[in-house]
C-alpha cells in the first residue's frame, strides 16, 4: 500500500475545507480506572511493576498511573448506553470519510502515539479529532479508496496534553470478483 | 532498571514469543474496548473483512509493544513516542515473535536521556508490525525520566 496522503484541488470542498479543523470535541465517558489497566495488563503479560505494585508507582511515578498506550482506551464508547440512538463509533472522523466517500470497508495502516502528562486513575479526559490530510483515489491490493490521516488530541482535566495519537487510514471499496 | 550508559546503538533486544489463541485476540480486544467484530467474530472477519480469522486490534498491539520495551528498561523506562505500520494481521495459531534493535541513542537538551529502538512483529518469515519506539531512560542512578514535566519532557 502507499500510505503517502496528499491535499490538493481533487478534494471535494467540504472535504477540504474539514482540513485542520478541530471536531468532535468531547469528554471521556468514564473516568480513568484500574479495573482496565490490569485487564489491559493481562491481555499481554505486562509485569510493570509500576502497574500492579503501588509502592513502586509511588516511589516512580508519585502514585498509579495507566499505560501510556491505554490512551485511546479511554475514548472507546460504551457499545450501549441508555437513550442512545444508534452506535456511537469512535474516531468519528474516520467513519465521517468512510460515508462521504461510499467507502465500505477500512483499515488503519499507520499509527503514531505522542505520550505526554502520565494519564491516572480518577482522571477525566477530553479529546478532540483534526483531518490533517486526505488523499486522491488510490488502489491497492485490498481495493480502491483513499488514504486519510487524522490526528486525535487527549488532554487531562486539569488542561494538559497527555497525548497525540495520528492514525492513516485506507478507505476503501472491494474489487468485485 | 536500565541506564543509558548500558547500552549501545546497534545492540538487539532479547526476542519475545508469544503463541496467539482466540482467547489472545478477543481479550485484547475488550481491553481496549474494541467491540468491532472483525477482532471477535469470525465469520465477519472472513466473510466480510476477507481475512483468515479474527486478529489482533491495533490498540492491542501497542500494549504488546509497550510490555516488549517495559520488560527490557525496567519501570523507569519511559515510552515517549511510538509509531507503528502494519503490513499483516496476527490470528490464533500463529506464534508472535518480538524483535528490538537500538537505533541510536541521545541526550536532548534538557539532559533526557533516549534510546531509539526499532522492533518487529513477526509471525515465521512474516513482519506483520513494525514499531519505531522512542523511550526514555535514566541517564544515572538518580535520575527518573518520570519526574520530568512541561518542557523538561520532551518526546
Amino acid at each position: 500500500m502507499n500510505p503517502t496522503p496528499t491535499t490538493g484541488d481533487e478534494l471535494p470542498a467540504d472535504v477540504r475545507d474539514l482540513i485542520d479543523v478541530t471536531q468532535h470535541e468531547e469528554l471521556g465517558e468514564f473516568p480513568v480506572e484500574r479495573g482496565y489497566v490490569f485487564t489491559s495488563c493481562a491481555s499481554v503479560e505486562n509485569g510493570n511493576p509500576l502497574f500492579w505494585d503501588d509502592a513502586v508507582a509511588a516511589e516512580v511515578t508519585d502514585g498509579p498511573i495507566a499505560p501510556p498506550t491505554m490512551l485511546s482506551v479511554w475514548f472507546r464508547p460504551h457499545h450501549w448506553a441508555p437513550g442512545r440512538a444508534g452506535e456511537k463509533l469512535p474516531l468519528q472522523v474516520h467513519f465521517d470519510l468512510k460515508a462521504r466517500f461510499d467507502l465500505p470497508e477500512a483499515v488503519m495502516s499507520d499509527n503514531t502515539i505522542v505520550f505526554y502528562e502520565p494519564v491516572r486513575p480518577g482522571d477525566v479526559l477530553t479529546t478532540c479529532q483534526r483531518l490533517r490530510s486526505v488523499s486522491a483515489p488510490k488502489t491497492t491490493k485490498l481495493g480502491t479508496g483513499r488514504f486519510w490521516v487524522i490526528d486525535v488530541e487527549y488532554r487531562n482535566q486539569r488542561g494538559e496534553l497527555v497525548g497525540v495519537e495520528s492514525y492513516t487510514g485506507f478507505g476503501y471499496r472491494r474489487e468485485a470478483s | 532498571m536500565r541506564l543509558l550508559s548500558e547500552i549501545r546503538a546497534g545492540e538487539a533486544l532479547p526476542e519475545l514469543r508469544h503463541d496467539v489463541t482466540p482467547t489472545t485476540v478477543v481479550l485484547g480486544a475488550l481491553a481496549a474496548r474494541d467491540w468491532r467484530p472483525m477482532h471477535h467474530d469470525y465469520r465477519f472477519a472472513t466473510e466480510r473483512n476477507g481475512t483468515q480469522d479474527i486478529f489482533l486490534n491495533t490498540p492491542n498491539q501497542a500494549a504488546w509493544f509497550e510490555r516488549y520495551l517495559t520488560d527490557w528498561s525496567g519501570p523507569l523506562g519511559r515510552l515517549g513516542r511510538m509509531k507503528f505500520r502494519m503490513a499483516g494481521s496476527v490470528f490464533p495459531g500463529d506464534e508472535m515473535v518480538f524483535a528490538g534493535n537500538i537505533s541510536s541513542i541521545d541526550t536532548d537538551a534538557t539532559g533526557c536521556g533516549w534510546a531509539e529502538i526499532d522492533v518487529q512483529l513477526r509471525v515465521g518469515d512474516r513482519v506483520c508490525t513494525t514499531c519505531e519506539a522512542r523511550i526514555a531512560l535514566p541517564i544515572d542512578d538518580n535520575d527518573n525520566p518520570w519526574a520530568r514535566r512541561g518542557e523538561q519532557w520532551r518526546p
